[in-house]
């Protein structure tokens, strides 16, 4: 799935978000990452294709995530839903 | 000619005024959303809320064009809506503003883009939804949807309020 990636000098953890490109709790998220220096990729799931959408949401879904956005996923397993920066900070160990 | 942000803000701010409450004090946050909501009104045709996932199916997306249906129960409930464009009096002179739960239901969210199978949702037609009557027993509006509003937008009287017009046979047929 083409992904849009901000490179950082943090790449111990690896950080995916599922985005909104006009949402601002998703700006947030990204300004979090962004300015702790996190290395992440995200997907903004309205300007995206539609094939890119439907993968995302059965990724998504066989996972059981509530769907709201930013959606975090920490190494594959943490998930969180929404902007929470203390539980982003806890899981990204920042 | 497409929608201006100056214009989507006066909207917001006329709306706030009518509802006794006010939009967002961070004006930089307030900036944000007005653009989400002009981008959103320039893509779909309706200005929806600019934190939640439109389809681009008026049908499916009612419920979330700005105001949502969801606004005036959260601003009762915390103070502010979901995106945080509107907000009470109380958070307009703290300026707390925080992400909330969303009360929108799941199954709204994306509804039928569920397999690699389907084709494209701006191709589909509308889902078929259970579509009711129902009218305040407060002052009588009356409204042609799935579920009754939160609040009246007549009289703001509370969901509570709504039952559903059930129309009966003509009397005197066999």
């Amino acid at each position: 799935m083409p992904t849009n990636k901000v490179e950082g000098p943090k790449k111990e953890h690896r950080v995916f978000l599922y985005t909104l490109s006009t949402c601002v709790w998703c700006k947030k998220t990204k300004e979090l990452l962004r300015e702790s220096g996190v290395e992440y990729e995200y997907l903004d799931v309205d300007t995206c294709s539609s094939e890119e959408r439907r993968s995302a949401l059965d990724s998504l879904r066989s996972r059981n995530a509530q769907i709201g956005f930013p959606i975090i996923i920490v190494d594959d397993k943490t998930l969180i839903t929404g902007y929470k920066p203390d539980e982003i900070r806890e899981a990204l160990e920042l | 000619m497409s929608v201006t942000a100056d214009k989507v803000r006066q909207r917001a701010e006329a709306d706030a005024r009518a509802h006794g409450i006010y939009l967002n004090p961070d004006q930089g946050f307030l900036g944000d959303l007005v653009e989400g909501l002009r981008r959103n009104e320039e893509r779909y045709g309706y200005p929806s809320c600019p934190c939640r996932p439109a389809t681009g199916v008026f049908d499916q997306d009612r419920d979330i064009i700005c105001p949502c249906d969801y606004r005036d129960p959260d601003v009762a409930e915390y103070g502010q809506c979901y995106c945080c464009l509107y907000v009470d009096s109380k958070t307009h002179d703290t300026g707390e503003i925080k992400p909330i739960p969303e009360r929108r239901p799941q199954e709204k969210m994306f509804p039928g883009e569920t397999g690699p199978k389907q084709p494209a949702a701006e191709a589909k037609a509308p889902q078929p939804m259970a579509m009711r009557l129902w009218y305040c027993k407060q002052c009588g509006y009356v409204v042609f949807r799935e579920e009754p509003p939160y609040v009246c937008p007549i009289c703001r009287a509370k969901r509570e309020f709504f039952a559903e017009v059930r129309l009966t046979a003509e009397r005197g047929t066999t």
